[in-house]
């Protein structure tokens, strides 16, 4: 397993160390992916896209039958692996919102220290739609959030309280940043881990919500 | 022997029309309806209210349509593929209704199957619980109780979706035979399935048309009792 070598990849490295052998996992399109190439060794998953697979491998290799016919949720030409499999788009929701991904990685536009998520609307900007990441946030037994801390001009993503349209309420249970890896619990936002290279302080300071200080911080590179 | 449902495409647009409720499977560009789509674009059908997940992208697939301004109202999950819809929606030219991807399919597989509509947590406290019924489960009563939005939750709470039905709905399969039992493709499944069995006629296009038997019951997915008419798919992906 490679080092991450800039913020994105520190997040998406240790966004993977969540992932237990055999776990099924759905990965939104964009920074989400990047986890599969920070898999623990002894870590192998399977990938389920809700446009209808379990077993998704990545880019098609040479030899694949039909590869238009495997793509991935953005639409991109995809493979399966050996011992992957093919179900229709009603089925693959049942499977997403009947608890049966075990983990589901996603972006935000906000997630606040209740745990509720907003990533789909801007209000005031033409939406593009939510398309399955709602149903992702209601069924997936592990929600996890991967986000830089704070936005282009410098302003909090995870916040107190979320006043954006939300795609699912109370639905986040860890926010993984460049920064920091915090665990919303029943008791409020829990800050459980700070990368090497930053202080509490400045955490809590680029944090729009109230954080709770554990005795014990682990680092999370 | 079954009767070949086999037609060419300018006989199955005759069954087709200006305002159809029409729904079109399809995910991005895969598994999409392109052949039948082309048959509307060709035989000048327009005002279609279409059920989709999405848009394809700008020129392709359900992104003709849109280009060529042939769609009145699409009730979909996603328009980000497609820069060309996003700029009519805010531009007032096509009407959107948006319902998560879980939830179409549901609603249209209850619109299917019978079923009057379908309880699901998806959408709870977001705008897509906007105009729609709530219930909420009552552990102590031991039933579902009606709630407004803004009643603090105690149980679990869901949305009453509503079933979807369609006039018309074009299927993309990648083996068909003459009798119109269906095999479909890997991903190019997606929608095809649940939508096939949502539509007063359907029609599906297939890229290899058999003789009745060659497919093997067990994987035939779309049976051809569903199916109306089946024509040869002639566009490439």
């Amino acid at each position: 397993m490679r080092k991450p070598a800039n913020e994105r990849e520190l997040i998406a490295c240790r966004t993977a160390q969540f992932f237990k052998d055999g776990d099924v996992v759905n990965l939104g399109i964009g920074m989400p992916t990047q986890c599969l190439d920070f898999l623990p060794d002894d870590v192998d998953v399977w990938v389920d896209t809700e446009n209808g697979a379990i077993g998704l491998a990545g880019a098609p290799g040479e030899g694949d039958e039909f590869p238009v016919d495997v793509v991935d949720a953005g639409g991109t030409p995809s493979k399966l692996r050996v011992g992957g499999c093919c179900f229709d788009s009603f089925r693959s929701f049942g499977y997403i919102r009947g608890g049966h991904v075990d983990i589901t990685v996603l972006g935000a536009y906000e997630v606040d220290a209740e745990g509720s998520l907003a990533n789909w609307m801007i209000p005031g900007k033409a939406a593009a739609g939510m398309g399955g990441a709602m149903d992702l946030v209601s069924g997936s037994k592990i929600t996890i959030v991967m986000t830089m801390h704070c936005d282009k001009k410098g302003n909090p993503k995870i916040v107190q309280k979320t006043e954006m349209p939300l795609t699912g309420f109370k639905v986040v249970d860890y926010v993984v940043t460049e920064l920091a890896v915090i665990h919303i619990t029943d008791k409020g936002a829990v800050l459980e881990e700070i990368a090497s290279n930053t202080t509490v302080e400045e955490v809590v300071a680029k944090t729009g919500c109230k954080l709770i200080i554990p005795e014990t911080i682990g680092c999370m590179d | 022997m079954a009767k070949s449902k086999v037609v060419t495409i300018d006989e199955a647009m005759k069954h087709c029309y200006n305002g159809m409720t029409v729904m079109l499977p399809g995910f991005v560009n895969c598994g999409v309806p392109q052949t039948l789509i082309e048959g509307v674009m060709q035989a000048g059908i327009t005002d279609l209210n279409v059920i989709s997940n999405n848009t394809s992208v700008k020129g392709k697939g359900i992104g003709r349509l849109v280009h060529d301004g042939r769609i009145k109202h699409i009730t979909c999950s996603h328009i980000g593929n497609n820069e060309e819809t996003c700029a009519k929606v805010v531009a007032g030219e096509i009407n959107i209704t948006f319902v998560p991807q879980g939830s179409l399919c549901e609603k249209v597989r209850a619109g299917g199957a019978g079923i009057g509509g379908i309880l699901t947590p998806t959408g709870v406290h977001t705008p897509m619980q906007d105009g729609k019924q709530l219930l909420e489960w009552d552990a102590e009563a031991g039933k579902y109780k009606f709630v407004e939005a803004d009643e603090p939750q105690v149980g679990k709470r869901f949305i009453l979706e509503l079933p979807l039905h369609a006039d018309v709905c074009f299927v993309h399969a990648y083996m068909a035979d003459k009798m119109g039992n269906v095999k479909y493709h890997r991903t190019a499944r997606n929608f095809n399935q649940t939508f096939a069995t949502a539509a007063d006629f359907v029609i599906v296009e297939a890229e290899h048309i058999v003789e009745v038997g060659e497919l093997d019951p067990d994987e035939i997915m779309t049976p051809g009792a569903l199916v109306d008419l089946v024509v040869q798919a002639e566009m490439e992906d």
